[in-house]
């Protein structure tokens, strides 16, 4: 298992390195000076040339690139131009929320996939089965940006259930977790779906119901639990996916995290935190990922012998 | 039994059918946009600004007075060339890129897919959403942004398939009859990645769909006047208390082209893999 764990962790170094270097290329290599996009036509050459010292603009790219690289790995992603403060603690002070915010989806979003999942492959060919299946496309097809209003209106306008933004106590969780958890929901349904009728056809599925299994018995006992496992492994592949969705969610709710900090430092034009912000979630992704390959090795041995 | 067959064959294709039904009244909608919408998108009539729906303006008027039907209609056509124009650029470069990584394999192919790890290495629109923030907003920006972000599938599809069809006898007929790699992966193995590509290519149209309407809602994709299903709906959210119509008409314009894709390429997918169907997929 340690082999494996090395392995994979050494696999991940050089997608992390592609990550870090497209991310510093992608401000750098694009047309037009970026210390003059980010202060604006009107800057004079004076301030023009200041940010440059600032950013380090002035410098060979070789030079900048190294010393981005260095910054990556020690956690020195620099200052933001506007608050000045550093961008690492900047992030850190959000990443919690953001987290919070992912982490509720996902639970929300197994809670309604796997049981409808279950009665759609019980059920399968019925109207119950359509019906769910056509729920959960719904829900692929309802982008957090037209789900999330619709929502607010609902449950916050119209029934003021819950509060329609911000960060304040469990309840103002619920209708971001719902517009984030959604798509998620439909693609975990779908896919419990489909490996349960899988499973149900297996051998051992039919000697538990030829020994007289009652029908829930041998769906909920027997098959289910096998089927959990690519269902497990997918919600914990999207939980990276989700922390990228929370850019649109958290911008709806006015939810004060990663996903904000990142469209805010867009719009400033602050570079240095919009590019802190995008690789911390790009890396966090990656190692969402890596953490779930590890544990679907512990779970399912035939994967680290594969 | 024949009857019997048809009927359930019938029924079966029936969501593919809506799908495409929907679809296509999307794309015409996009295309007749200056005969059948209403008036112009970008006529404003500030007296009316905010009105509900009624008289001459069936969805009601926005902020400035403008019709929503009508720039729901020609929002269509940015959604659409969007999403058509930037998979067709992804199918190309996934394709070619795909393809050769699994016909030579070796260092070729090494190379090609961490270069796709790395790309996909952003999730969602994250990608898309670092490039709009350097290049600026603009239509070719929002295409070479979800471009970016769309070939690495095809290029993953494409290798899969290649690397199976360079074993085939017809492939290697051609590899002993002297063709050159480039006609053997053109001329032989691109048709044959036809059936899956389409299927794919499909669902990541509206996968563009919902990437374009993203970065409008974000302010980074189509700007004012322009209209945008992703712009109107940001739009909307501000006056969500007193015109909510605002955001329902484009929110669902958005869904029901989205389903709509997803249909046709669910029924796809079935039709040109029917064991998916048998399987539960």
């Amino acid at each position: 298992m340690r082999a494996y764990i090395v392995k994979r962790m050494l696999g991940a170094v050089p997608v992390a390195w592609g990550v870090v270097t497209l991310v510093f290329f992608i401000i750098h290599l694009t047309p037009g000076d970026p210390a003059q996009i980010m202060l604006g036509e009107s800057a004079s050459a004076a301030d023009v040339a200041q940010l440059h010292r600032q950013l380090g603009l002035d410098k060979p790219i070789l030079v900048q690139y190294v010393s981005f690289l260095t910054g990556v790995v020690t956690f020195d992603l620099g200052s933001s131009i506007y608050t000045n403060k550093s961008v690492a603690a900047s992030i850190f002070a959000v990443y919690p929320a953001t987290l919070s915010l992912a982490l509720c989806s996902m639970a929300l979003a197994i809670a309604v996939a796997i049981p409808l999942g279950a009665v759609a492959a019980a059920r399968k060919d019925t109207a119950v089965d359509r019906g769910a299946m056509f729920a959960s496309l719904l829900g692929v097809s309802a982008p957090s940006f037209c789900a999330g209003p619709l929502l607010i209106l609902i449950f916050a306008v119209e029934l003021g259930w819950f509060p329609a933004s911000g960060r304040a106590g469990a309840e103002s969780l619920v209708l971001p977790s719902i517009t984030l958890g959604t798509a998620m929901a439909a693609i975990l349904s779908r896919l419990t779906r489909s490996t349960l009728i899988e499973t149900l056809g297996e051998d051992y599925v039919t000697a538990a119901r030829a020994r007289g299994a009652s029908g829930r018995l041998v769906l909920f006992k027997h098959a289910l639990a096998n089927a959990l496992l690519p269902v497990v492994t997918v919600a914990g592949l999207q939980l990276g996916g989700l922390l990228a969705g929370a850019v649109i969610t958290e911008t709806i709710f006015a939810w004060p995290g990663l996903g904000r900090l990142t469209v805010e430092a867009i719009n400033a034009r602050d570079y240095p935190l919009a590019q802190g912000c995008v690789l911390s979630i790009s890396l966090s992704y990656l190692l969402v990922n890596i953490i779930v390959d590890i544990l679907y090795a512990a779970i399912d041995p035939r994967i680290r012998y594969g | 039994m024949k009857r019997i067959m048809n009927r359930r064959e019938g029924r079966a294709n029936a969501p593919m059918l809506a799908g495409a039904a929907v679809t296509a009244t999307f794309i015409l909608a996009a295309v007749f946009a200056p005969w059948i919408a209403p008036c112009s998108p970008l006529d404003q009539d500030l007296y009316g600004g905010l009105a509900g729906p009624g008289g001459d303006h069936l969805l009601g008027q926005d902020r400035l007075g403008r019709d929503i039907l009508s720039r729901i209609i020609f929002g269509a056509r940015i959604s659409l060339t969007v999403g058509f124009v930037t998979v067709g650029i992804s199918v190309l470069l996934g394709t070619l890129l795909g393809t050769t990584a699994g016909f030579f394999g070796g260092r070729v192919d090494e190379v090609i897919m961490r270069t796709c790890d790395v790309f996909l290495a952003f999730p969602g629109i994250l990608l898309a959403i670092a490039v709009m923030a350097v290049l600026g907003p603009s239509f070719v920006n929002v295409v070479v942004a979800l471009s970016l972000m769309g070939w690495t599938g095809f290029a993953r599809l494409a290798r899969g398939q290649t690397l199976s069809l360079r074993e085939r006898e017809f492939v290697m007929a051609a590899v002993a009859l002297g063709a050159s790699p480039a006609r053997i992966i053109l001329r032989h193995i691109i048709p044959n990645l036809a059936a899956p590509l389409t299927v794919e290519a499909t669902f990541a149209v509206a996968a563009a769909v919902v990437g374009e309407a993203g970065l409008s809602f974000l302010g980074l994709g189509a700007q004012p006047p322009t209209p945008s299903w992703g712009a109107m709906l940001a739009e909307g959210r501000q006056f969500l208390l007193i015109a909510p119509s605002l955001t329902i008409w484009p929110g669902l314009a958005i869904m029901l082209t989205v389903m709509g894709i997803n249909f046709l390429g669910d029924g796809l997918r079935d039709a040109m893999d029917p064991k998916s169907k048998s399987r539960g997929e």
